[in-house]
């Protein structure tokens, strides 16, 4: 594997280092396989797998029909036979029309099987709500996906972790889902010469002594800007979760244990969302070391609204993590 | 049967493929028979407001008034007015993220379509759809959509409603030839043919699912092939000719309010425009582009109309449907946004 970490004037824009991992995991295996709708010549409806077709051929980056249940099916099938299948499905959204391969198929297959079988498969999708998308274009579904047992759910937030995730989805025998967020496909993240991160590792990303704010995804982005603009010279401490599943309950833990405060942010619909399962684990295992109760900050429960005021409002942004933190604090 | 069969066999109209994979476009112009003057200005009419419909569209997303995907039908007029125009209001349809076109011919008022394209309070979903969501009950039109392929088993379902209800109202599913692969096309097919309920699968075949030319992606028989495996009466039209969509519709119409069950019909067209506003298109020539422009459903519909000495009936319908969109975008832009405190209403009943 080459040193993805070698010294460059700017780090690569998120969606490069998307690309740069899926192209060297394609390098060091010839089993690695991409399939999806328009990956090939069209390079991607994002353009992450710009590029590939051209150098691996349509062989090994199969450019689909719109039939995301039947060719999930089949990448659950290679991946049994031998393959290392990277399905994409274009947006997080549409995995309800592909939910079976996933959920009843891939999730289980090891385990029903007693062992008998391995199912290395990556699930590739995106997210990223704040620009009208629309209801069926704007959801956050990682919730949804990490309450199945047998699949991990990778959540990138920077350029380093596109690149590590993915690579290590990749190489993970097991199904992983991993969801990008198109938001920052664009954006050149500090931190590319990080060591790289295993999953189930999460990442301070700002230490701070008065309240530990736990999130993922774009999200980590809003709070640090929340957190820029907040006076008062409260002490923040930011940990991305980097992974649903395996979750890091220790980090969160014992940030929470020294800070006595906790607020979970995401960008999916707070109501059942996965800042409850983050709450019952601090709840669990944190609860005397609390100075005040803990919270969750996320979308309002409604579909994803597509004019731009009505959408500011239902979903989580900077302002309003501020003022949760305050809350929070001020408890 | 077939409305097509004086044209010959199904898919192929003239001339080898440009590339592999897209088909010629059609030469001739609208069928129009003695005594279809009136009928042919209606039907260039409703293509005349879809087409400055599409056209301010194109205008308003890039001057950042519409926001988010936006799909656009210039090209493929015909296809959404000539099946429209074989339908009554009590009929129901769906259609996908790329139908604007069927909305107005349908019967929705472009001033609410703008107004949602807006993300305004007086849109036709008081801003919560936009582009990929226009819907209006009361017109049947129970939705754009912008999962490929859902409608077309919620025009079924539809359907069979509409036999219950038994007042001879039939269903209409708009599709682009894209969705045939997934699984809802032949769930829903499969449980139209079973059902024998009163629905037309209405398959806009452009040519291009996003980037990619579709007859490669399917390697195999005929769309109306597939689908007459099935058990249903299937037929490929035309689709840039409007008088041959009518009339196929209207004998597949007819047949499915008689009771005689599902029918599938191909509607061979061009999208002159991007996948989204936007698209730069890299991936289709500028020669097939402009081939498929000499056959293009206004151009075409005047070409039959000029022997009739009625251009300038139809240059008055293209100045009438100008003053009506930009007095739709005019009116929608003036329109209030959705207050945010009403973001939670209506999430049930
Ligand atoms: C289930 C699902 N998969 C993929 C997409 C992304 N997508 C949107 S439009 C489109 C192409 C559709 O092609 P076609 O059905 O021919 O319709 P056209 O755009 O040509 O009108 C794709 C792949 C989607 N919206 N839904
Ligand atoms: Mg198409």
């Amino acid at each position: 594997m080459p040193d993805p970490s070698t010294a460059e004037a700017a780090p690569p824009r998120y969606i490069e280092a998307l690309n740069r991992a899926l192209t060297d995991a394609m390098e060091a295996d010839g089993a690695v396989t991409l399939m999806g709708v328009d990956i090939g010549a069209g390079g991607g409806a994002y353009g992450v797998t710009r590029g590939l077709y051209e150098r691996f051929g349509a062989g090994r980056v199969l450019d689909t029909p719109i039939a995301e249940a039947g060719v999930l099916g089949a990448a659950v099938g290679a991946a049994m036979a031998g393959l290392r299948p990277v399905a994409e499905i274009m947006y997080v959204d549409f995995i309800t029309v592909c939910l079976d391969p996933i959920v009843n198929q891939a999730a289980k297959l090891r385990y029903m099987t007693g062992g008998g079988v391995r199912v290395p498969i990556v699930f590739r999708t995106q997210s990223g709500a704040g620009r009208s998308g629309g209801a069926q274009h704007s959801q956050s579904l990682e919730g949804l996906l990490a309450h199945i047992p047998g699949l991990d759910v990778y959540c990138p937030a920077d350029g380093r972790d596109a690149y590590d995730l993915t690579r290590a989805a990749i190489d993970a025998d097991h199904p992983v889902c991993l969801i990008e967020n198109r938001r920052l496909y664009g954006k050149r993240h500090p931190g590319w010469e990080r060591d790289p991160l295993p999953p189930g590792k999460a990442r301070v990303v700002r230490d701070g002594d008065d309240v530990t704010v736990v999130t993922w995804g774009r999200m980590v982005h809003e709070t640090l800007d929340a957190v820029a603009a907040m006076e008062g010279g409260a002490s923040v401490e930011v940990i991305d979760l980097r992974t649903l599943v395996p979750l890091d309950v220790e980090t969160v833990r014992a940030s929470v244990a020294r800070t006595g405060r906790c607020l979970v942010v995401h960008e999916a619909v707070e109501q059942f969302g996965p800042g409850g399962e983050i709450v019952a684990q601090i709840a669990e295992h944190a609860l005397f070391d609390l100075d005040g109760p803990v919270r969750r900050y996320g979308a309002l429960a409604s579909p994803v609204p597509y004019s731009p005021g009505l959408e500011a409002a239902m979903l989580p942004g900077s302002d309003g993590i501020a003022a949760a933190i305050t809350a929070v604090l001020e408890h | 049967m077939g409305a097509d069969s004086s044209e010959g066999p199904a898919v192929a109209d003239a001339g080898a493929p440009s590339r592999p994979g897209v088909v010629d476009p059609p030469g001739a112009p609208v069928h129009a028979r003695p005594g279809d003057l009136e009928r042919l200005l209606g039907r260039y009419g409703t293509m005349a407001r879809i087409r400055a419909f599409e056209e301010a569209v194109g205008r308003r997303f890039r001057d950042g008034d519409i926001h988010g995907f936006v799909h656009t039908s210039i090209g493929q007029e015909a296809a959404a007015t000539g099946a429209c125009a074989a339908l009554r209001d009590g009929d129901y349809l769906t259609t996908t993220h790329r139908g604007h076109g069927h909305c107005l011919a349908k019967g929705a008022d472009a001033t609410a379509m703008m107004a949602e394209l807006f993300g305004r309070e007086t849109g036709t979903c008081r801003g919560r759809g936009g582009s990929m969501h226009l819907a209006q009950a009361d017109l049947g039109i129970l939705g754009a959509n912008g999962i490929v392929g859902a409608g077309i088993p919620i025009a079924v379902g539809a359907a069979l409603a509409a036999r219950s209800a038994g007042a001879g109202a039939v269903a209409v599913a708009f599709f682009g030839e894209g969705a045939v692969h997934s699984g809802a096309f032949h769930e829903g097919i499969g449980l139209s043919v079973a059902w024998q309920v009163p629905v037309i699968f209405a398959c806009e075949n452009n040519h291009y699912a996003e980037f990619t030319p579709s007859e490669g992606s399917w390697n195999g028989p005929s769309l109306v092939d597939r689908a007459a495996s099935y058990g249903m009466t299937a037929i490929s039209v035309d689709g840039n000719d409007v008088f041959a969509v009518e009339d196929a519709m209207s004998e597949l119409v007819a047949a499915a309010r008689a009771g005689e069950g599902p029918a599938f019909v191909e509607l061979r067209t061009y999208r002159m425009g991007g996948h989204y506003e936007g698209d730069a298109t890299p991936y289709r020539a500028d020669d097939e582009v402009e081939r498929w422009r000499s056959a293009d459903p206004l151009a075409r519909a005047r070409a039959a109309l000029e022997p009739l000495g009625a251009l300038d009936r139809a240059d008055a319908l293209d100045a009438a449907a100008a003053a009506e969109i930009e007095a739709a975008v005019d009116e929608a832009l003036a329109a209030p946004y959705p207050d945010p405190a009403s973001v939670l209403e209506n999430i049930r009943a």
